[in-house]
C-alpha cells in the first residue's frame, strides 16, 4: 500500500456519499466548532449588558425599572425560540466535547481500532443527554 | 504517505496548544453548562446573582481563563478549517490577521465584562 494517489481537496463535500465514519466525525466536529465560536461572540455581546447593569442602568419591564442585565437575560430566556436554541447549543457542545475526547484518544493512539465505534457512541450519548436535558431547558416558558 | 493532510505545522506549538486548551475546555465547559442551567437556572439569572458568583476569586479567574482558552481554541480551529479548505499565500495571512484581531477583541471585551460583573468597573 505504498503507492501515492491524489485525494483532491480534503473537504470535497461533493463526495459525501463516500465518507466513512471518521470523515463524518471530522465534518461534525468542524460544524459544531463553527457554531460554538459563533455563539461565544454572541454570548459575550449579550453579557456586555452587565457593563450598564453594574452602573445601575435600568429598563422598564411591565411598568417596573429592572436592571438592564437582568432584564436582557430574563427577557431572552422568556422566549420559547431561545430555549429551543439552547437545547441545540447543548447538543452541539456535548457532541464537540465527546468527539473531542475521542480525538484526544486518537492522538494518543489509544483504541485506534475502535475509532468508528467511538464516533457512533458519541452520537448516541449526545442524543441521550440532549433528550434528558429537555425538561430542564423548557422549565418556566410557554410557547 | 506521499503527502501530508494536516493544517498544523509539524512539531508546531499550534497543534499542542489546541490539545491542551481542548483538555481544559472539556472540563470547564461541562462545569459552566451544568452550573448555569442545572444548578442555577438561566431564566433566574440576575445581575446581583452574577455579581455574587464573580466575588469568588477562583470562579472569576476560572471564567477569565475559560474565555481566553475558548477564544484561542475557537479562532485557531476556524483558521485550521480554512487552511483545510485550501487557503494559501496572501489570503492566508489576511485571514490570520483578521482572526487574531477578532480573538484579541473578544478576550478584551470579555475581560471588561468580567470586571464589570465583579464590581471592579
Amino acid at each position: 500500500m505504498s503507492q501515492s494517489y491524489n485525494r483532491g481537496l480534503i473537504e470535497d463535500f461533493g463526495r459525501w456519499k463516500e465518507f466513512s465514519a471518521g470523515m463524518w466525525a471530522w465534518i461534525f466536529h468542524k460544524f459544531t466548532g463553527w457554531v460554538l465560536i459563533g455563539y461565544l461572540f454572541t454570548h459575550i455581546a449579550v453579557l456586555s449588558t452587565s457593563i450598564g447593569g453594574a452602573q445601575g442602568e435600568t429598563t422598564m419591564v411591565d411598568g417596573e425599572a429592572v436592571n438592564v442585565y437582568t432584564a436582557t437575560l430574563q427577557g431572552l430566556e422568556g422566549l420559547f425560540l431561545v430555549r429551543l436554541l439552547e437545547i441545540g447549543l447543548l447538543a452541539v457542545a456535548v457532541f464537540h466535547i465527546l468527539n473531542g475526547l475521542r480525538l484526544l484518544m486518537v492522538d494518543l493512539g489509544v483504541g485506534l481500532e475502535a475509532q468508528d465505534k467511538s464516533f457512533y457512541a458519541s452520537l448516541v450519548l449526545t442524543g441521550a443527554i440532549t433528550v434528558a436535558s429537555v425538561p430542564t431547558f423548557l422549565t418556566g416558558v410557554s410557547i | 504517505m506521499a503527502e501530508r493532510y494536516s493544517s498544523f505545522t509539524p512539531g508546531g506549538t499550534g497543534w499542542f496548544l489546541q490539545r491542551v486548551t481542548a483538555a481544559f475546555l472539556v472540563v470547564v465547559l461541562a462545569f459552566h453548562f451544568f452550573l448555569l442551567h442545572f444548578v442555577n437556572h438561566a431564566y433566574e439569572v440576575t445581575f446581583l446573582g452574577t455579581e455574587a458568583r464573580m466575588q469568588n476569586i477562583g470562579y472569576f479567574l476560572t471564567m477569565v481563563l475559560f474565555l481566553i482558552t475558548a477564544a484561542f481554541h475557537g479562532v485557531n480551529g476556524v483558521y485550521n478549517a480554512l487552511v483545510n479548505q485550501g487557503l494559501e499565500g496572501t489570503q492566508k495571512k489576511v485571514v490570520l490577521a483578521v482572526l487574531v484581531i477578532a480573538g484579541v477583541a473578544l478576550v478584551a471585551q470579555g475581560i471588561y465584562v468580567a470586571l464589570a460583573m465583579r464590581g471592579m468597573i
